[in-house]
């Protein structure tokens, strides 16, 4: 029989520093276990519920973790950024994990600072626009939606474009440079904080709004006018 | 040595009358106006709001005039807007970039003049319900009526070209789906629109100038001339009135004169209205072209929608299901018919028949000068309401998906509920206000019956 | 000296008003007599010097363009003038001025005796006509035509009775697709769950603002395609060519659902952000959901030695939006 199980007291002190001095691949697998693998499968084979993670890499780990995209509320959901489940030292676990499970991209380092705005837009308006909004404000496509991006860090900008998570086109380096995804990173960047020298924004949308306020603040004041100047009908 | 101003005054006046009477002979006419009688409701107001919101669409589009170049010619941007540096647009959108980025006080003018538009059709409309609702437009009123209702149409048409002549984005899907819906009219639409933008679509340059035309000339006039016919028709029938004391009758107006009374007032709304419009063109953002960028008919963004008095056209568009009606390979209706043309027809119809009709089914041919309170007429309420909740409600649906993104209401099913309640609603809608008008006025009916007690039992008593 | 006085002493009679001189002697007056109303009258004076001075600060703004908020002081101060201006003239027609409310007799409903006048005019002044109804005919017929004949330049304006121009597109059989930046597309550059758009090579820029130019690209598994039998070999390999413009309303398709993992997600999908027409890039475009009536037209793509995507022939169907005659012609090969 091996000794550590002979010396109970023996193989716990050795299982205690053993999890201290834990690699992070190895205290992610635990992490893994216990959050992704009942949809994710054993060692992230795949189920018939999630996709297999053998080679999505860091990348992808690091995006839907630090997004709270996941863990999935419950299946069938589009993830959706939300409550983020875990610390940075669990995430940098989890995604060091997954990234041994295969031959999986890094994290993505974007530049926006190399990147050009005119070209972002360009770049934006050409290959992001018709989900995201012009203004990067979201949208809706058929049986999904499109988030806005004033929440986005570059990184998962960057991230997001390369994978193309749920029912978002993937964009390789082939289909958008790493210096165009630079420009993207940086429009996307800019409209956070877009050229409002018109005033209140109401939205960054178009018409929407514009009609409410039409209504809601101009017809009511213009109609509140029209009742101080003029006469009321008596009452009966 | 300064006079004494009161006694300076008349001679001034006097010498100012004289004047005008003896070089143009005025002084009756004048004199008539001077006093002519406004019957005075609040809600009388608001075509005046309309008429101000007019002006100012004038004067802030003769300036606008000045900088606007209607062409599409492609050149290179290199002002000083960033995001948009070294980029293809055509010189009509640069020379926009160029009015709300460059032009001193450009961006207000653009601005105040958009929301000049927004606010005039939002007037027109709501002293479309009031004339509607109180029966102003019965005989012999019909003429104002009609000019009016085409003056809301050429309104609804100017600002479209007003706004797509900018060629950005946004605006430039606008076009392309109002191309399409013409070109959706059964038998001619084809050749019409061939025809109207000399080619398919995009067409030729020379489509720029043509609504360019239409836009700062042709509609102005149009509507202008329209405006002073219906104007004039108001003064010489007289504006109508609510009966409100026994002095008042079909054959007695009382009112305000214009002058000195009703000038002041009317003045004040003028001013009122010009400064409401340019504190919003100066201090709420519509319509910034800037972000949306040029137009090309091979892209698009999310979240395009027309401006708000066009929501009920998109909402149109968006519910009706997939059909085209064919007969062999000919297309007799194309989908978009439905959503863009045949619905505003039937709403217009309706609008430019509806004196017509009423006449025929309450066979009440008499002339009105006074008005019906709304709960006095219950049939045309209820009709009026189910007409007008029917355009509300496909205006909402056409919006359906800001309340996707907004609360998560998932859209294709929005689309689905809107389909049946855009029919449903309108008779529920129509039921209510009837029953409304029926229960107000049988409680005023009570009210009057308990004084006409009390002051026979006055009587009694003494 | 006498004159400094003099203006001093103007200054300050018409700065704090002067008693009301007494009225004209003829009692009946037209506007009715009112007390003053100094206090009201207060305001309405101080609201217009407020406005002068909101007057003046839009063009001091507007002189010193260095100012932020450019816009937004420029609108501020105008509009408050334009709304002092406003309150002014209320508080004037609400508080100093008479708004009696006079009764007049409408205008007459009708005049019959000038209707009978104006009847008997037009009726006596066509006395000396014998063939009345025959030259009724002939103003109307020589009215009608000359109106007729006058708009009928205005066919000019465009191409009324051709409509061969809806019928023709850019592509041409082995054009090559090339992308955004006139770069020529390999079959090997267009991946799965990637969205792609191109144009027939040799096309202008303004070129490709033609609906016949522009296509989507997308790549599926070849066992996922259901293209149907008069669309068999359009693909090449997988990847399936559309033209980007919606058959619904002539908007340019710029959305596609790229399912990551297809068991819980929809169905890939090429949709339109104007009114959601959806199609099915496997099964040659077919309508989902949505209003577009009529399918998606479906460039034959193929790879040529060097790997290169080029056009087979023209679209099977006519791009763009719906007119009468779509479903009776189709593009040339």
């Amino acid at each position: 029989m091996p000794a550590v199980v002979r010396a109970p007291r023996l193989a716990l002190l050795v299982l205690l520093v053993a999890g201290v001095a834990a690699t992070p691949a190895q205290q992610g697998k635990s992490l893994f276990g216990a959050h992704c693998l009942s949809c994710h499968g054993g060692n992230g084979a795949g189920t018939s519920r999630a996709p297999s993670l053998r080679n999505v890499g860091a990348r992808a780990a690091d995006f839907y973790l630090r997004t709270g995209y996941m863990p999935l509320p419950h299946l069938g959901l589009q993830p959706r950024r939300s409550r983020v489940l875990f610390d940075e030292s669990q995430i940098r676990a989890l995604v060091a994990y997954v990234a041994s499970l295969g031959n999986g991209p890094a994290v993505p380092k974007p530049h926006p600072e190399r990147g050009n705005l005119s070209a972002g837009q360009h770049l934006f308006s050409t290959h992001c626009a018709g989900c995201h909004q012009i203004a990067a404000q979201g949208g809706v496509v058929t049986g999904a939606i499109p988030p806005p991006l004033e929440d986005a860090t570059d990184v998962q900008i960057a991230e997001a474009v390369r994978i193309g998570p749920y029912v978002m086109p993937s964009f390789s380096k082939k289909a958008i440079s790493d210096r165009e995804l630079d420009s993207i990173v940086r429009y996307v960047d800019w409209a956070k904080h877009p050229d409002n020298r018109g005033g209140w924004a109401i939205g960054d949308i178009g018409p929407v709004p514009e009609g409410l306020v039409t209504w809601f603040i101009a017809a009511a004041a213009l109609v509140g006018l029209c009742v101080v100047i003029g006469k009321r009908l008596p009452h009966g | 040595m300064v006079g004494d101003p009161d006694l300076e005054a008349e001679p001034v006046i006097r010498k100012a009358v004289r004047f005008l009477d003896t070089r143009t002979g005025t002084t009756p006419i004048v004199r008539k106006t001077l006093r002519y009688l406004f019957p005075d409701h609040w809600s009388f107001l608001l075509g005046e709001v309309a008429l101000y919101a007019f002006m100012v669409l004038v004067a802030t589009g003769v300036y606008l005039t000045f900088f606007f170049v209607d062409s599409t010619h492609q050149v290179v941007y290199h002002g000083p807007y960033a995001p948009l540096a070294g980029q293809h647009m055509s010189e009509a959108y640069r020379s926009v970039l160029n009015i709300s980025t460059t032009v001193k006080a450009g961006l207000l003018i653009r601005q105040t003049h958009h929301w000049a538009a927004n606010v005039f059709v939002a007037a027109v409309i709501l002293h479309l319900l009031r004339v509607f609702f109180t029966g102003a437009y019965r005989k012999p009123r019909e003429l104002t009526y009609w000019i009016g209702v085409t003056m809301l149409m050429l309104a609804l048409l100017e600002a479209y070209i007003g706004y797509s002549m900018v060629d950005d984005l946004l605006s430039g899907m606008g076009l392309v789906i109002g191309y399409s819906v013409g070109l959706s009219i059964p038998f001619v639409g084809g050749n019409l629109m061939a025809w109207l933008f000399h080619g398919p679509f995009p067409g030729q340059g020379v489509f720029w100038p043509r609504m360019y035309i239409l836009h700062v000339f042709l509609f102005p006039l149009l509507i202008g001339g329209l405006l002073t016919a219906h104007l004039l028709l108001v003064a010489m029938r007289h504006h109508t009135q609510f009966r409100r004391r026994s002095s008042q009758s079909e054959h007695a107006v009382m009112g305000v004169p214009t002058w000195p009374g009703q000038a002041p007032r009317s003045l004040g709304l003028l001013f009122g209205t010009a400064g409401v419009l340019f504190l919003l063109g100066g201090l709420v953002q519509i319509n910034p072209i800037w972000l949306w960028g040029p137009f090309h008919t091979y892209a698009s963004t999310n979240g395009a929608q027309p401006d708000w008095y066009l929501g009920w056209l998109i909402g149109g568009l968006r519910l009706v299901p997939s059909f085209d009606l064919t007969i062999g390979s000919y297309t007799l209706v194309p989908n978009p018919f439905w959503g863009g043309a045949a619905f505003p027809l039937l709403v217009f119809g309706f609008l430019y028949l509806w004196p017509w009709i009423e006449r025929r089914f309450s066979g009440d041919h008499a002339f009105h000068n006074l008005l019906e309170r709304p709960r006095d007429n219950p049939i045309r309420t209820a009709i009026g309401t189910g007409v007008a909740s029917w355009v509300v409600l496909v205006f909402i649906a056409g919006a359906s998906d800001r309340a996707t993104v907004l609360l998560d209401v998932p859209y294709t099913g929005q689309i689905d509920v809107y389909r049946v309640l855009v029919w449903v609603l309108p008779l529920v809608f129509a039921a209510v206000a009837y029953r409304l008008c029926e229960e107000l006025q049988a409680a005023e009916r009570v009210q009057r019956d308990e004084h006409e007690a009390e002051a026979e039992a006055r009587l009694a008593r003494t | 000296m006498g004159r400094a006085r003099t203006l001093l002493v103007s200054a300050a009679v018409v700065l704090l008003g002067r008693r009301k001189r007494k009225p004209p002697e003829n009692a009946d007056r037209v506007v009715p007599k009112l007390p003053p109303n100094p206090g009201a009258e207060a305001v309405a004076i101080g609201l217009l010097f407020l406005a002068a001075l909101f007057a003046v600060a839009f063009v001091v703004v507007y002189a010193v363009d260095s100012l932020p908020a450019h816009t937004q002081l420029l609108g501020l101060t105008l509009g408050l003038s334009l709304l002092a201006i406003a309150a002014s003239l209320i508080v004037t027609a609400k508080k100093l001025v008479a708004t009696e409310e006079l009764v007049e007799p409408y205008t007459p409903d009708e005049h019959p005796g000038e209707q009978e006048l104006l009847v008997q005019v037009v009726e006596e002044s066509g006395d000396r006509l014998t063939r009345k109804r025959l030259f009724k005919m002939g103003l109307g017929a020589a009215g009608g035509t000359l109106g007729l004949a006058v708009l009928a330049p205005a066919l000019s304006f465009g191409p009324f009775f051709q409509t061969k121009y809806y019928r023709g597109t850019p592509w041409r059989r082995g054009r090559r697709l090339v992308d955004e930046h006139f770069h020529p597309v390999r079959a090997s550059d267009i991946e799965e769950n990637g969205f792609y758009a191109a144009f027939p090579e040799g096309l202008s820029l303004d070129g490709r603002e033609e609906l016949g130019a522009g296509v989507v690209l997308v790549r599926l598994p070849v066992h996922a395609l259901r293209l149907p039998p008069e669309l068999h070999g359009y693909d090449a390999g997988g990847i399936v060519a559309y033209s980007k413009i919606c058959t619904h309303a002539g908007c340019a398709i710029s959305m596609y659902r790229a399912p990551l993992f297809q068991p819980d997600e929809p169905r890939p999908a090429l949709v339109c952000p104007c009114h959601y027409s959806t199609f099915d890039p496997a099964d040659g475009g077919s309508v989902t959901f949505g209003p577009a009536g009529r399918r998606l037209p479906m460039l034959p793509i193929g790879v040529d030695a060097k790997g290169y995507l080029r056009a087979k022939g023209n679209f099977d169907d006519e791009v763009g939006p719906t007119w009468w005659g779509t479903r009776i012609w189709k593009p040339s090969p």
